[in-house]
């Protein structure tokens, strides 16, 4: 495919994707709850991203997603509540009197959010990830129960609001503001990856001794990969929280993490577009499969198994078979290119072909 | 704090211990074979949980005790069977991801078929029988925790140090693909190991749930987490020091909550994990592992 075809298909699917956005963004009565689908996965993307640059693309198995998001969704609704309001969220305790009066924009209060989450990963980075992979599973995983249970603990009630959690968060102004910001956030991630710092990130996913041979200084990639990505994570948590407008310590539990972690999987480990593409497939097949909630009749025959609860149990068996036999996820390591897609659709004509006893071109 | 006082929440803090340091057997024994953490080990001590109190509600204790037990091996084994031995030969975190999924199905399960809510769990009269010690009290299950627990320590080192499959444990922990040239059938090692591991948990869940009267589908993923800490505390792969590392979690979580800290007695666990790596990352009991290139 010449590159000016590819750059016209590249225009093309801009366009409609905005053309898309704009015609929601009209009609946002109407189609509030698919904007909220849309939303939802884009910062839901931001934080597989992210995870996919520890897991997938160094090598490192990080499990606290739901810890770095909590303290980039509590920086920026303690910062963003306006002032005027506060008295109203901490109506029990009354707000801390030096926090109380600071408030900031959005932007600014993202990036602080970000970046309290990257001191923290630092400081867990610092001692675990000069040891073997596996305990930073165990310290990331450990440390997103600390971060909530620190959240919900009554003795920072004039900080968190303890288990009462906050409201009145300022949401976003349009559908623009998070694609536009999630977008941003994904262009950088996808940048590093593709620096020399990416390509020390890959040799050492593919082989630690090696990488160390060839001059990389392990524990300093390791520390900035997780940094970086725990600042994106913390970004997402900030998007998260002005979505949503209302957070407590109960929406960062570890099953967070565990959905961004399928979201990863399912997209392929390594491949950033098969991020995004799951992160969609995820949020939207959640929705989508909430007729397994409700009991369902065909003619007379109530169908058994369907009942509260069995979208869940089909959410995670649809987690094992992914990991047992389609162990790439949908997309492997590669990305999407527009050859790939033609060659997809090739490959299913011509397989339809070969059923249809056609002639095989001998491969 | 009286003296009174103190020995009651020692003798409180060594029976939570005792059931800690029976599930972390199970994690320091899968770690050490198949450098797995298995995140569903917490959830098959929940799963333990609730078939005690359906095996109880038709049986007397002294029959449901024994299928709880077989039931819980029979379960950890097909676990072992369907969901990690297809990924042998995958990379690392594969496995890990399977065992992440198999935890996140078990406690989907038992949420959809028993629901969220805490059933009680049934009582063996036994069991919950009040012992007076002077001006200490304490049911007979609280003393039987801690022995019981030191006497199947015992008799799993025995058996991994004297007989021919802990031998052949031992072998494939230190080398995997030298002890199948050797004739070691990995597969059956690995099933033994699952299948202890599973049977330490049922005994570890009938212990804890007697105390805590009520079952969630939730209720094994904290205490699954902390029991892999208290492993990783002992040293890793390293039996007594995982009965050691149980003992401190237990008691230092006991003794936060008498302090009135219970919010941070979860905090306390991964702290002393992050602090632990810091100083000594083998653990107390552990080895030092050469890295082989």
């Amino acid at each position: 495919m010449k590159k000016s075809t590819k750059t016209l298909f590249n225009i093309i699917a801009v366009s409609i994707i905005l053309a898309i956005l704009i015609f929601l963004e009209m009609n946002k009565r109407k189609f509030s709850y698919d904007i909220s689908i849309i939303e939802r996965s884009m910062i839901y993307a931001v934080a597989a991203v992210a995870m996919n640059l520890t897991n997938g693309f160094t090598g490192l198995f990080s499990l606290g997603q739901a810890g770095f998001m909590a303290i980039g969704a509590y920086t920026v609704a303690l910062l963003t509540i306006p002032v005027e309001a506060r008295a109203g969220v901490f109506y029990v305790t009354g707000m801390n009197e030096f926090l109380s009066k600071i408030e900031l924009p959005f932007i600014p209060a993202l990036l602080l959010g970000g970046l309290f989450a990257a001191i923290l990963a630092g400081l867990i980075g610092i001692p675990v990830l000069r040891l073997k992979s596996d305990y930073l599973a165990i310290a990331t995983l450990g440390f997103s129960e600390i971060i909530r249970s620190i959240i919900a603990s009554p003795q920072l009630n004039m900080i968190t609001n303890g288990s009462y959690g906050l409201k009145k968060i300022p949401r976003f102004s349009s559908i623009f503001v998070p694609i536009a910001l999630c977008c941003l956030c994904i262009l950088i991630i996808v940048l590093l990856i593709n620096s020399s710092y990416g390509r020390a990130f890959k040799a050492i996913r593919e082989d630690e001794t090696a990488a160390e041979a060839m001059g990389i200084n392990l524990f300093k990639h390791k520390l900035t990969s997780f940094m970086i990505s725990s600042f994106f994570t913390g970004v997402a948590g900030g998007l998260l929280a002005s979505y949503m407008g209302t957070i407590d310590s109960g929406t960062f539990k570890i099953t967070l993490t565990y959905d961004i972690l399928l979201i990863v999987v399912l997209g392929g480990m390594g491949s950033v577009t098969g991020s995004i593409l799951g992160s969609f497939l995820v949020t939207a097949g959640r929705e989508w499969l909430r007729f397994f909630d409700q009991p369902l009749k065909v003619g007379n025959w109530q169908v058994p198994l369907f009942r509260t609860g069995f979208r869940m149990v089909v959410f995670s068996v649809l987690l094992m078979v992914v990991v047992l036999f389609y162990s790439k996820g949908l997309m492997g390591s590669k990305e999407f290119s527009w050859e790939g897609l033609v060659r997809f659709f090739k490959n299913l004509f011509t397989r339809k072909q070969k059923l249809n006893g056609g002639v095989s071109n001998g491969k | 704090m009286s003296l009174a006082t103190f020995l009651q929440h020692c003798l409180t803090g060594i029976s939570l211990g005792g059931a800690y340091a029976l599930i972390a057997i199970g994690y320091t024994m899968v770690y050490g074979i198949l450098r797995l953490i298995n995140f569903a080990h917490g959830d098959l001590f929940m799963i333990a949980g609730y078939l005690m109190i359906f095996t109880l509600a038709d049986f007397p204790w002294y029959i449901a005790i024994p299928i709880v037990l077989i039931g819980t091996v029979v379960i950890g084994i097909v676990i072992e069977r369907l969901a990690y031995k297809p990924l042998r030969s995958a990379p690392r975190m594969s496995i890990m991801i399977s065992a992440i999924g198999v935890s996140l199905l078990l406690q989907n399960l038992a949420t959809y078929l028993f629901t969220a809510l805490p059933r009680g769990y049934p009582e063996i009269p036994y069991l919950k029988r009040i012992f007076q010690f002077g001006t200490l009290s304490a049911s007979f299950v609280t003393f039987l925790t801690p022995i019981l627990t030191m006497v199947l320590v015992f008799l799993m080192v025995m058996m991994i140090n004297k007989t021919k499959i802990g031998m052949a444990m031992r072998a494939v922990s230190k080398d995997y693909e030298t002890a199948e040239i050797m004739g070691i059938k990995i597969n059956s090692v690995v099933s033994f190991t699952f299948a202890i591991g599973s049977l330490l948990a049922a005994i570890g869940s009938i212990l804890y749930f007697t105390d805590r009267m009520s079952v969630n589908p939730f209720s094994g993923s904290l205490p699954g987490l902390k029991c892999f800490v208290a492993a990783v505390l002992g040293g890793i792969g390293s039996i007594p020091g995982a009965m050691i590392g149980g003992f401190i979690l237990g008691i230092g979580e006991t003794f936060l909550v008498a302090l009135g800290f219970s919010t941070f007695s979860d905090a306390f666990t991964f702290i002393l994990l992050i602090v632990m790596l810091l100083v000594k990352p083998t653990g107390l009991f552990g080895e030092k592992a050469t890295e082989k290139v």
